[in-house]
């Protein structure tokens, strides 16, 4: 059944034939092994054909990739999805990008392209021509599930929303207020970069990858370099490693606390929005103090990081923590204390234990439905071997769960910040890449502030990228966010939506 | 009841003076890079590791060279700074960088052997719109100015900055400026993002939307060039290939003050 078994650096390759991916995909699932992403990869140059690799995250915390060759002339295979439901937009995204056809895929409409796009052309595709590109249509002609029925109406938001939001588009089908179906349609903000840093040396893809999101710039960034780093093999110094535990647990910490603000405008609690933009406000500030971006971009690089946090900005985190705990101390309290608030919070947008497993939903999402996952404990890089993240868990998952996961994750960030401030290194901050091996796959894998955050890097023959794939928790998490929202009144979905707060640019890509 | 209260009062006041008082950025500040002109040994490092390609050398026939940067496309993310084998280039702590067309942000130093007195041959900023239109612009959205923000592919900090301007620090209200629901209620669209291939449909919908006269601000540098996704399958490039553009405010993203400077430009009630 297994052609060839090998061990990487980033764990064990299982090279199998594509009729055998299903039923092995299946058994290590069942053995408590977790997706971590799927990726396709035009090889024809290097006569392999396309690639199909599957990463698995062991329950022992090593990486298992299971891979398989499609033909070039024909590339189908048998879907992934009914047996690994996780998988589901992986495999529409790549029959979108790359053409792998998914054969017996519950739902084959394109996901990531729109309806205008050319049928035999694949922007993925080494010999991709973008000139063969017509200008785009003025209309989209997507075909959404049709939900028809005495009583049935439809309700259709976006992508262009009240708010200042990112575009999506929400198709509701309700009777009166009470949602039966929500169908998301998403990747409006499709910047294609993961084709555009194709060929280029990740040297030069970090500015472009770190801009893939704001929110999760820092996660992206890290998980990027440490794909590139797990190549390279080269030891961090200590002080890097520190920094960038650091870097992380600050970008978790300011979106946290603006996303929990961000629920009570889901309810109109206007005393919370602003209490909660104002400490979120404090924080980037504190935080562009340290590394001089208010969202943590420019500060990584590969090989550890651009430059040193200044030793005044940090004792001013050191001086400061007390005080600053104890206002989101308070936050919490005025929150979680105001009832007519927590009321509209409770049994809302309800995510059971098993649709977040089955979906391989991450971060608070899964996390507030009971699942215990965070990958800074289930794989830990940066300095969480060093400095161990605590897991905390909720079990309603519902809106007020996932609000007080965020609280119970804040105090947790403030006293890991505690503790690296009292443990911190000296020494430098950077070392020289090391020779980076040609047609090698990288993996980085960091726990963002939503979740999961993976990137999948292949090198090319020069030591370029041949290869990259981003599936950011928001990639994970969306579709879960859908799933959450029939059986509640359709005024409860942009509090329900507020309480995932994922990113429509991570997704996109 | 009472513990809301009793947070309220011992917040005190949370709002920042801006533009009265403009605050310096902390040292550490990710800017856009300034040219020692006196250093520059033309040999264009910067230029080359530049991910959005905001910087030109170029020889001239004469003799030396010219070094320009355009603040539109300019990430900010310092490389350039670290490329430069000369030092010749170091952070530039301001962020009021918004102006009224696009050959305003291009900043040009002309280098070299010939003679010339690079910081006199710098260009100035171009002042390019007639006094009469500034005064209609002034007279017609001076005193209030309703925007609806249109998103056209943007990775999410130009939007969060927005949102951060209705945060008690910078309380955008205290101008007369709100950001409205719709765009039939705007006078005005804030861009932020490419233009992505999946967005144009959106995009026109909202400006045929937005009744006359209207302005359209493109905040940050993807809304402005876009210039680090040039090559890409999915993304025309910045809102001015679409849509006349009437105010241009860099920065990836810009700071909320950048975004406020930009907007009292556009009022006329700011330089």
């Amino acid at each position: 059944m297994i052609a060839s078994d090998t061990v990487l650096t980033n764990g064990r390759l299982i090279t199998v034939a594509p009729e055998r991916l299903v039923s092995l995909a299946a058994v290590m699932v069942e053995t408590g092994h977790r997706v971590l992403t799927l990726v396709g990869t035009d090889e024809r140059g290097e006569g392999n054909g396309f690639g199909l690799w599957l990463a698995l995250l062991a329950p022992d915390g090593s990486v298992v990739q299971l891979r398989t060759s499609l033909d070039p002339a024909d590339p189908r295979y048998p879907s992934l999805t009914r047996a690994v439901p996780a998988v589901h937009w992986d495999e529409r995204e790549m029959a979108d990008l790359l053409g792998l056809t998914p054969e017996g895929h519950p739902d084959p409409r394109r996901l990531v392209l729109r309806e205008d796009w050319p049928a035999d052309l694949f922007p993925l595709r080494k010999d991709f021509d973008v000139a063969c590109l017509p200008p785009p249509s003025r209309h989209d002609a997507y075909p959404f599930t049709p939900f028809e029925g005495a009583g049935i109406g439809h309700v259709p938001v976006g992508p262009i929303h009240a708010g200042i939001i990112e575009p999506g588009h929400f198709r509701f089908a309700a009777v009166g207020e009470v949602v039966l179906e929500l169908e998301a349609r998403l990747f409006y903000t499709h910047r294609g970069i993961e084709k555009l840093v194709e060929g280029r040396s990740p040297e030069a893809a970090l500015p472009v990858v770190e801009r893939i999101c704001a929110a999760c710039a820092f996660s992206h960034a890290l998980a990027f370099c440490e794909a590139v780093e797990s190549l390279d093999q080269i030891a961090l110094p200590l002080r890097a490693v520190w920094g960038r535990t650091l870097g992380l647990e600050l970008e978790r910490l300011y979106n946290h606390i603006g996303d929990s603000g961000n629920i009570c405008a889901g309810t109109g609690f206007a005393v919370g929005v602003m209490q909660g933009a104002r400490l979120k406000e404090n924080t980037q500030r504190l935080i562009e103090e340290i590394v001089g971006h208010r969202f943590l971009r420019d500060v990584c690089a590969v090989g550890g990081l651009r430059r040193d946090f200044p030793r005044f900005a940090l004792r001013k985190l050191r001086s400061e923590l007390a005080r600053r705990r104890e206002e989101t101390r308070q936050f919490a309290a005025l929150l979680l204390g105001t009832d007519s608030f927590v009321d509209r919070l409770r049994g809302t947008g309800i995510v059971s234990r098993d649709l977040a497993v089955a979906l391989g939903g991450v971060g608070v999402a899964a996390r507030a439905a009971g699942v215990d996952v965070d990958a800074r404990r289930d794989r830990p890089t940066a300095g969480y071997r060093r400095w161990p993240a605590k897991v905390v868990v909720q079990q309603t998952g519902d809106v007020e769960a996932r609000l007080r996961q965020r609280f119970a994750e804040i105090e947790e960030s403030w006293n890991l910040i505690e503790r690296l401030l009292a443990d911190e290194p000296d020494g430098p901050v950077r070392v020289a890449p090391g020779t980076r091996p040609a047609h090698r796959v990288g993996l980085g894998v960091v726990e963002s502030p939503r979740g999961a955050d993976v990137h999948w890097l292949r090198t090319d023959a020069a030591g370029n990228i041949d290869r990259l794939r981003v599936r950011s928790a928001s990639f994970a998490n969306w579709p879960i966010v859908a799933a959450a929202a029939p059986g509640n009144l359709i005024p409860d979905f942009p509090l329900i939506n507020k309480s995932f707060e994922l990113c429509y640019a991570c997704l996109d890509r | 009841m009472l513990e809301i209260f009793r947070q309220r009062l011992t917040v005190g006041r949370a709002t920042n003076r801006y533009p009265e008082v403009v605050e310096v950025p902390p040292p550490t500040f990710r800017g856009q890079p300034r040219l020692r002109p006196e250093r520059c040994g033309g040999d264009a490092a910067c230029a080359r590791v530049c991910p959005a390609g905001a910087i030109e050398v170029n020889p001239i026939a004469s003799g030396g060279w010219t070094w320009t940067l355009d603040r539109a496309s300019c990430l900010g993310c310092g490389l350039c700074l670290e490329a430069c084998p000369n030092e010749a280039l170091d952070v530039e702590p301001i962020f009021e960088l918004a102006a009224l067309a696009r050959d305003d942000l291009r900043v040009s130093a002309r280098l070299g052997p010939t003679g010339e007195n690079p910081a006199a041959s710098a260009t100035d900023q171009v002042e390019r719109l007639g006094a009469r239109l500034r005064g209609e612009i002034a007279r017609t959205f001076g005193r209030s100015l309703h925007l609806r923000h249109l998103d056209v592919g943007s990775c999410n900090g130009c939007d969060w900055e927005l949102t951060a301007l209705l945060n008690p620090v910078y309380d955008l209200q205290r101008f007369g400026i709100d950001i409205v629901a719709s765009p039939r209620h705007a006078d005005g669209l804030l861009v932020t993002g490419p233009v992505t291939r999946h967005l144009e449909p959106a995009l026109w919908a909202t400006y045929d939307a937005t009744p006359e006269p209207k302005l359209v601000i493109a905040v940050g540098a993807c809304a402005c060039d876009a210039g680090f996704l040039v090559g890409s399958y999915a993304v025309a490039g910045g809102v001015d290939r679409r849509l006349p553009v009437d105010v241009y405010i860099p920065g990836c993203p810009p700071r909320p003050e950048a975004i406020l400077h930009g907007l009292l430009l556009a009022m006329g009630r700011r330089r």
